[in-house]
């Protein structure tokens, strides 16, 4: 990206919504371990929302420390 | 390999695969608020012809080569390629990478210098350079038909996937997703388009990848898969790239010579070399060597694409309980078809918030796809069609502002074109009978154009009007009489659809070729002072010997051919 025009990164925007969406699907994983849904999904042990979700997490986490607005 | 979508299956369709949860719609209206904030962000920084059209040529590598994979990775191709895989196996897998990736390296290594150096803004552009006005417009005009079609291919098959899936109402999944695209394109331009582009990867790399990571966990690895199907369905081979491709007797009904000639090198070469909705991602890169390493990153993620959508398509055959049938028999017993396996492993193994996630990634597919379309045909309208037809001397401002209000129009014309995908048999045929028809002879004229200076301009017009006829005349002839494919195809076991298809572009580009050079033996060329920057040969190609080895382009190239090579005998 340009330094000249001085955008946003791209990179920024992608991990904020990682982050956000990161946290809501370990918040719904977290809520299903404890109150469980009538209707689980195959392999429901995983707790894939749980993992998934930090996952997502880290990731975002990581593009939006390395390309926040203003670090050089 | 079929997508058939017919309107009485939309009309009438009770079932819902899926219902989504709040933190699901929370997660959906997340990704349309954040793709329009990015659009108005934009707008600023896109006020010249370069911003609008070329987002300013200074992306990163990084940034072109995944906004390049991104525009090929619609919601179409990736429903329909998994709908391909549950019907057909891992044959289908082909299209990732006999049919991608020697394509992608050839683009990067050889042909997009001189797109990139003769500093056009379009592939209609370097036609204009390199043979003259009426070849230009004959690509331009068939490049915009065909790009607004495609892009009402594109709607049509999202609003059905959000309609079966989610039940959601049609024309509302193709009011708001598409006036979604249209505001960010027309907003931002080509660096808008692009950036959604990048963020549309990462979702839907994020919102696929839990399904075979889960599927693979639950069978056992690929092994415990391939043993799942063999048990499932014996005696058919749904898990062998080439092993049953010596004959026509496989699910595609198609002999490796027209896979390896027909979909590898007409339709392919065609397509990633030639079609400029996925060319111009790359001619933004901010130079040469940016523009090739990101081609060949392009080329990596489009080799990894199986994982997300060949793998789910087996997995299907291996874990759900029931068989997945070919829509009319959908339709008559109200079995899940084909096309629904996606959704359906989808649904299987993601929970609330996954669940979210998945549905935004194959939104995310629509919506890139579509901006693709959009923003190449803005771009090849307004420079290729508008100026040199209509207005030759005009304001950059007037024509950012034709640019903008083009972006509106070619939604519209895609929202109206969407209606004529229903009266065929089948989307993704549909979409490769109007591909064939334009996209496949322009690889022979623009590549001969730029490895021969012998060619001459003549030659360009003529080479490229019989190939796209040739390939109208044989398409029509099969759709008149269907017994005419033992011809076409060379087999009289080859398969309507798929098969014919390929061997059509085959034949497409023969023909193209052949008129190509023989009229170019008859004609005059043109001086070698008006090649320059055109043609091998005549053109000063920029040395990357200065730069360390793992900055040159040529050797990320080689190690993902060297991938290509070892995924196709793993798999083979």
């Amino acid at each position: 990206m340009s330094e000249k025009r001085h955008f946003i990164a791209i990179w920024f925007f992608i991990g904020s919504l990682l982050v956000v969406y990161g946290v809501l699907i370990f918040g719904a994983g977290i809520y299903e371990l404890f109150y469980p849904g009538k209707s689980q999904v195959a392999m429901s042990y995983l707790h894939a929302e749980i993992w998934w979700g930090l996952l997502l997490v880290v990731i975002g986490g990581i593009y939006v420390s390395r390309f926040r607005p203003g670090k050089r | 390999m079929s997508f058939p979508i017919v309107l009485c299956f939309l009309e009438s369709s009770p079932k819902r695969l899926m219902a989504m949860g709040p933190i699901d719609l929370l997660i959906v209206i997340l990704y349309f608020g954040l793709v329009l904030g990015i659009g108005f962000y934009m707008k600023k920084f896109s006020t010249t012809g370069e911003d609008f059209f070329l987002a300013g040529r200074e992306l990163t590598a990084w940034i072109a080569g995944l906004s390049f994979i991104s525009a090929n990775l619609g919601s179409l191709e990736m429903m329909g390629y998994a709908a391909g895989t549950y019907e057909n196996g891992i044959l289908v897998g082909h299209a990732y990478w006999i049919a991608a990736i020697p394509a992608i390296l050839f683009l990067a290594l050889v042909m997009l210098p001189f797109y990139y150096i003769c500093k056009t803004h379009s592939v209609p552009g370097y036609v204009k350079l390199r043979y003259g006005e009426p070849t230009r417009a004959l690509s331009a005009i068939s490049f915009a038909v065909m790009t607004v079609l495609m892009s009402g291919i594109n709607m049509y098959a999202m609003a059905v996937i959000m309609k079966v899936i989610l039940g959601w109402n049609i024309h509302f999944s193709i009011w708001v997703s598409s006036m979604t695209v249209a505001i960010y394109v027309a907003s931002g331009g080509l660096r808008s388009a692009i950036f959604n582009e990048v963020l549309q990867f990462f979702l839907i790399w994020l919102g696929c990848l839990l399904i075979p990571i889960v599927g693979l966990l639950e069978t056992g690895g690929w092994d415990g898969m391939v043993a799942r199907i063999a048990a499932n369905f014996p005696g058919q081979d749904f898990t062998h790239m080439w092993r049953s491709t010596g004959t026509y007797d496989n699910p595609m009904g198609v002999h490796w010579v027209g896979i390896v000639f027909g979909w590898g090198l007409a339709i392919s070469f065609g397509y990633w070399c030639t079609d400029f909705l996925i060319i111009q991602r790359v001619m933004t890169a901010k130079d040469l060597r940016s523009a090739k390493v990101g081609t060949v990153i392009g080329a990596f993620f489009k080799m990894m694409v199986p994982l997300i959508v060949i793998l789910p398509g087996l997995l299907g055959r291996a874990v759900l309980p029931f068989e997945l049938v070919s829509e009319p028999v959908a339709q008559q017993t109200g079995a899940h078809s084909y096309n629904e396996v996606l959704p359906l492993m989808l649904v299987r193994y993601c929970g609330p918030g996954l669940l979210g996630l998945g549905v935004t990634a194959l939104i995310a597919g629509f919506m890139s796809g579509m901006a693709g379309n959009v923003s190449a045909f803005a771009t090849v309208w307004t420079y290729d069609i508008y100026q040199p037809l209509f207005r030759k001397q005009a304001t950059d401002a007037h024509y950012v502002r034709m640019g903008r209000w083009c972006t509106l129009l070619g939604v519209f014309v895609s929202i109206g074109t969407a209606y004529l995908v229903m009266s065929f048999r089948s989307i993704i045929d549909y979409a490769q009978v109007v591909f064939v028809f334009f996209i496949v002879p322009m690889f022979g004229t623009v590549v001969l154009g730029m490895l021969w200076k012998r060619t001459t301009p003549a030659a360009g017009f003529w080479g490229l009007l019989a190939g796209i006829l040739a390939s109208f005349f044989l398409w029509l002839w099969v759709r008149l009489d269907p017994s005419a494919v033992r011809f076409v195809a060379l087999s009289a076991n080859a398969k309507l659809g798929m098969a014919d298809n390929i061997y059509r572009a085959m034949w497409s580009l023969i023909v193209n070729v052949v008129v190509t050079v023989v009229v170019t033996l008859f004609t005059k060329p043109k001086p070698a002072h008006e090649l320059k920057g055109l043609v091998y040969g005549l053109t000063e190609i920029p040395s990357e010997g200065h730069f360390p080895l793992f900055k040159r382009p040529i050797t990320w190239a080689a190690a993902v051919a060297i991938g290509f090579v070892v995924l196709n005998i793993i798999f083979w």
